[in-house]
Parts: structure tokens; C-alpha cells; sequence
């Protein structure tokens, strides 16, 4: 990329330029730094009790006690671990039934019902009965979080094999593609897009599958140590907690930006159009 | 050679009348000719294309290509559409080499034949773009290069410059004639510009709507090679009000 356009080199001449353009950023930061000042104040000045709300202060040592101790790692390397395994196991089978709906059209009608069915039971509802029957480990965790990552995945990668153009599947009969040729040419990379946006619906549910897992019934993980805090009364300690699992979701959220932006590359409008040659 | 005997195509409509797209269509396309059908929109022009391209059923009649019946989509054939439909995820190179990889041919030796056929369209060292980074023009050169990779006795065009601007599209005419004049393929191009079909043709199929049928067939006897000078001349001009007469006569808009 040899040609600089005005506006790349305009993000070059320093931090006003950048201000100047993308003043959001700095307003953003304004907003985080008045809102945690006044939190300060008021709680300073009305002397609230710690155990209704602490200080920014308090938690913001509260969380640095938890960055330096080793237990807390461990229950936050068993919510990840939580997470991530359920949301792995949950986006392969949602891809599998999304992607086998999507390309035999009697499944919409036979088997599509009863996902559909399955995704009204309230995940949390279900989930005492799913600790009694995968044990009060990691299984009943993962699962629960499967379960409620799973439905997003097969919504959208319907949707997104359906937005297949019937001009481009033509042109590939008229070569004598194939059924499955025309699923792995077109409806597929047509999908993907949909598919990163149901992921990333996902990865963020998979946090929430975890912690109500843990509240319902656990021995380890950040929503089991939520729970100790709240019961010995640690305000400060639970916002801790809370602004931990907050970052997971928002990391784990960019990661799935940051892989779709390298998967569905052609969706990125960045290349400048080449002029006609004649 | 193509040959279609009595070709019908009807629609069934939610009303109960059928439409009739196609009605009772005899057409003989010899080898190596080039054939365009012209008419206005509506006419079944494109629904022809369709069926002879295997992708749409015929209601009645026949189509035999070399003598073979055509029911499905055939690897004799290779077909333009009116949009490039290039797919975006993948780059020039990738584009052409599709119709190679649905038909499990060898991938080196097409190769070899997708990079020679992008140096005849004029696009040698865009291989590794991709269609966003290409004019219209461009995008259906590889179109044209895609639709000759697997060198397909016919070439089946569907309005192919009907996306572009009038200038490139008589420069997609000229280079056509060339790709043409070196490949040796029998072509059959659908259009809806009279110009187009006159300059291009040995045969023009003149088409009418509603039913879709034949109402005449023109040979061409202008010189070859052409060029855009003819266009000007009292032969042209003559094929052009021809073939103009026969939408004039009934009041279309062609």
C-alpha cells in the first residue's frame, strides 16, 4: 500500500488531529472518570454503609487483592474454562443442526420446531434439573452454557444459508455443481457472516450460562466466589468480581470480532477500486 | 451443433392462466457459429438461455446438443450471465477455476489454461485480486474467462454488457469477436440492444413476447473481421432496420 490517502495521513500528525476526528474516545473516558468521581463523593459524603455500596476506592483494591492471589485465578481459570467449553460444544452443535437445516429443507419443518421449543424452556429454570443430572462439577456448567449458546448459532446460520443468491447458486448448476459443491462454494462463505454475528451473540451468553450455572450449584468458579462475597456481605469484593467477568465478556467479544474481521475478509470495504484498464 | 424442436415453456400462475414464456421455439446453432437472439424484455430470451443451459425445465419440446438430449446442466457448455457473479471470497484466479473444481478436472493443466485465458481478456497480473478491486468491465472478463476455462464446445451469453457503459461495451464487443475468432467456440448471446446483435452475429434470432416465440431469423453477411467503422455503414444500417421493423410494426418497446 504505497499510496497514502489524506485521510491516513491526517491520523499521523498527532494526538489533536486524532481528537479532532474521533472525539468519542475522549468522551468516553470523560464520562467513565465523572461517573466513578461522583460514585466517590456521594458515597463519601452520604457516608453509605460499605455493605450496600462500597467506594470505587474499595473496589478497586478489592480487585487489585484478587489480581495478586492465587485462589482467585483458580476460579477464574474454572469460569473460563466453563465458558469456553461450553461455548465451543454449544456453537459446533448449533453450527451442525444450523447448517444440516439449512441445506435439507424437510429438517425446517420436522426438526426446526422442537429447537425452537427447546429455546422457550428457561435455561435457568432447567438448570437445577441439569446440576441433579451432570453433578455439581464443571459437566453440569459446561452444559447449561452449551444449551444456551447453541440457539443463536442455528438461528443465524439458517439465515445466512438462506441469503444465498439464487443468481450465484445458478451460475455454479450451470457448471453441474453439485448439492454439496453449492454449499461449500456459495452458502457456506454467504453464511459466515451471519454465523460470526450469532457467535458473537453467543460468546457473551456463554459468561451468563457459567455464572447462573455456578449460582445454581457449584464448588469452584467466579459465580461460586460471587456468592461467598454476597453471603459475607463484601460489597467492594462482589464488584470486583462483577468488573472481572465484565472484562472476560468484553475480550472474549473482541477475540470473535477480531477472528471474523480475518474469516469474512471480502466483507471489508478497505481495498480502493481499480479503474478500468481499456 | 445445438438443435431445439418445437420448444414450449409455460408458467403456471397463481391466477390459473399459464403464461406462455416459450412457444413452440425451432432453432439450428451450427458449429463454431455465433448466433444472437434479440427482442424485447419479456420475449423469453433469457428463459431460452435458461433452458438450454440445463438450469431451468422445458414444458415440451426438445433440445439435443451433438445429439444428446439436454435435461441437466452439461460440462459441453459454459454460460455468462448478465452480472459477473463472481464470488467475493475468492480471488480472480480462484473465480475462473471454479467450473475446473465442480468438475474434478485437473487443477495444474486448467491452471494453465484459467492464466492464459486472463492474458486474452486482458487481465494478465490480476490474478490475485479480488472482484471488489475490479471495474464491471473487468469483473466480466473474468466472467468470460470463468464461462471458457474448461473449454466447452458453446458459450451461452445472457446479456453480458448489459451492466456496462457504452463505451466499454463496444470494446467488449471487439474483444469478444477476437476471443471468439482464436477459441472457435459456438456462441449463442442474448441481448436486447439491435446494434449489438447485428454487429456480433453471423445469425440474428429475432424474438416476440407474449407468447415468447421466433418471428425471424436474419443472416449477417457483413465482412469479418469487424470493426466499430461498420457500424456506420448502409449494410449495417439496413440489418438494423430489419430487425427494428419487426418491434416498430407492433408498437414494443424494444
Amino acid at each position: 500500500m504505497s499510496d497514502v490517502s489524506p485521510l491516513r495521513s491526517n491520523r499521523a500528525t498527532g494526538s489533536i488531529a486524532r481528537w479532532g476526528r474521533r472525539p468519542e474516545t475522549g468522551l468516553s473516558a470523560l464520562l467513565f472518570v465523572i461517573v466513578t468521581a461522583g460514585w466517590e463523593i456521594i458515597v463519601r459524603l452520604l457516608d453509605v454503609s460499605s455493605l450496600v455500596i462500597s467506594p470505587p476506592s474499595a473496589i478497586a483494591l478489592a480487585l487489585w487483592g484478587n489480581l495478586g492471589s492465587a485462589r482467585f485465578y483458580y476460579h477464574a481459570g474454572i469460569t473460563l474454562w466453563e465458558i469456553l467449553a461450553g461455548f465451543v460444544i454449544g456453537s459446533l452443535v448449533g453450527l451442525v443442526i444450523g447448517i444440516a437445516i439449512g441445506q435439507w429443507k424437510i429438517l425446517e419443518k420436522t426438526v426446526y420446531p422442537y429447537v425452537v421449543a427447546l429455546q422457550t424452556v428457561p435455561k435457568v429454570a432447567i438448570a437445577p434439573m441439569i446440576i441433579i443430572w451432570f453433578g455439581y462439577g464443571l459437566a453440569s456448567k459446561i452444559v447449561i452454557t452449551a444449551l444456551i449458546v447453541f440457539f443463536p448459532v442455528v438461528v443465524n446460520c439458517i439465515a445466512g444459508m438462506e441469503a444465498a443468491s439464487t443468481q450465484q447458486i445458478e451460475m455454479l448448476m450451470s457448471f453441474t455443481a453439485s448439492r454439496w459443491q453449492i454449499f461449500r462454494m456459495v452458502k457456506l462463505q454467504t453464511a459466515l457472516p451471519y454465523i460470526f454475528a450469532g457467535l458473537d451473540v453467543a460468546i457473551v451468553l456463554a459468561v451468563i450460562g457459567a455464572i447462573v450455572g455456578e449460582f445454581i450449584g457449584s464448588q469452584a468458579g467466579l459465580g461460586n466466589l460471587l456468592l461467598q462475597k454476597n453471603f459475607s456481605m463484601d460489597t467492594a469484593g462482589s464488584f470486583a468480581i462483577l468488573i472481572v467477568l465484565s472484562v472476560m465478556g468484553i475480550v472474549l467479544h473482541k477475540l470473535m470480532t477480531a477472528l471474523k474481521r480475518r474469516v469474512v475478509f471480502w466483507m471489508e470495504p478497505e481495498a480502493t477500486i481499480a479503474t478500468e484498464a481499456t | 451443433m445445438i438443435s431445439v424442436t418445437g420448444l414450449n415453456k409455460t408458467y403456471a400462475t397463481r391466477a390459473g392462466a399459464p403464461v406462455f414464456a416459450l412457444s413452440d421455439v425451432n432453432l439450428e446453432i451450427a458449429q463454431g457459429e455465433f448466433v444472437t437472439v434479440v427482442g424485447p424484455s419479456g420475449c423469453g430470451k433469457t428463459t431460452l438461455l435458461k433452458i438450454l443451459a440445463g438450469i431451468l425445465q422445458k414444458s415440451s419440446g426438445s433440445i439435443l446438443v451433438n445429439g444428446t438430449p439436454i435435461e441437466r446442466p452439461t460440462r459441453q457448455l459454459g454460460v455468462v450471465f448478465q452480472e459477473a457473479l463472481l464470488l467475493p471470497w475468492r480471488n480472480v484466479l480462484q473465480n475462473i477455476m471454479v467450473p475446473v473444481e465442480i468438475q474434478g478436472l485437473d487443477r495444474s493443466t486448467f491452471e494453465a489454461s484459467a492464466r492464459q485465458l486472463l492474458r486474452l481478456v486482458g487481465l494478465s497480473g490480476f490474478e490475485q485480486k479480488y472482484p471488489r478491486e475490479l471495474s464491471g468491465g473487468m469483473q466480466q472478463r473474468v466472467g468470460i474467462a470463468r464461462a471458457l476455462v474448461h473449454d466447452p464446445d458453446f458459450l451461452l451469453m445472457d446479456e453480458p454488457f448489459g451492466a456496462l457503459d457504452a463505451m466499454t461495451r463496444e470494446q467488449m464487443n471487439l474483444e469478444l469477436l477476437d476471443i471468439w475468432a482464436q477459441k472457435r467456440k459456438t456462441v449463442l448471446l442474448i441481448t436486447h440492444s439491435i446494434a449489438e446483435a447485428v454487429f456480433l452475429a453471423d445469425r440474428i434470432v429475432v424474438m416476440s413476447p407474449r407468447p415468447g416465440r421466433i418471428v425471424d431469423i436474419i443472416d449477417v453477411d457483413l465482412p469479418r473481421p469487424r470493426d466499430l467503422d461498420m457500424i456506420n455503414s448502409d449494410a449495417f444500417g439496413t440489418y438494423v432496420r430489419r430487425v427494428r421493423g419487426h418491434f416498430g410494426s407492433r408498437g414494443m418497446d424494444a
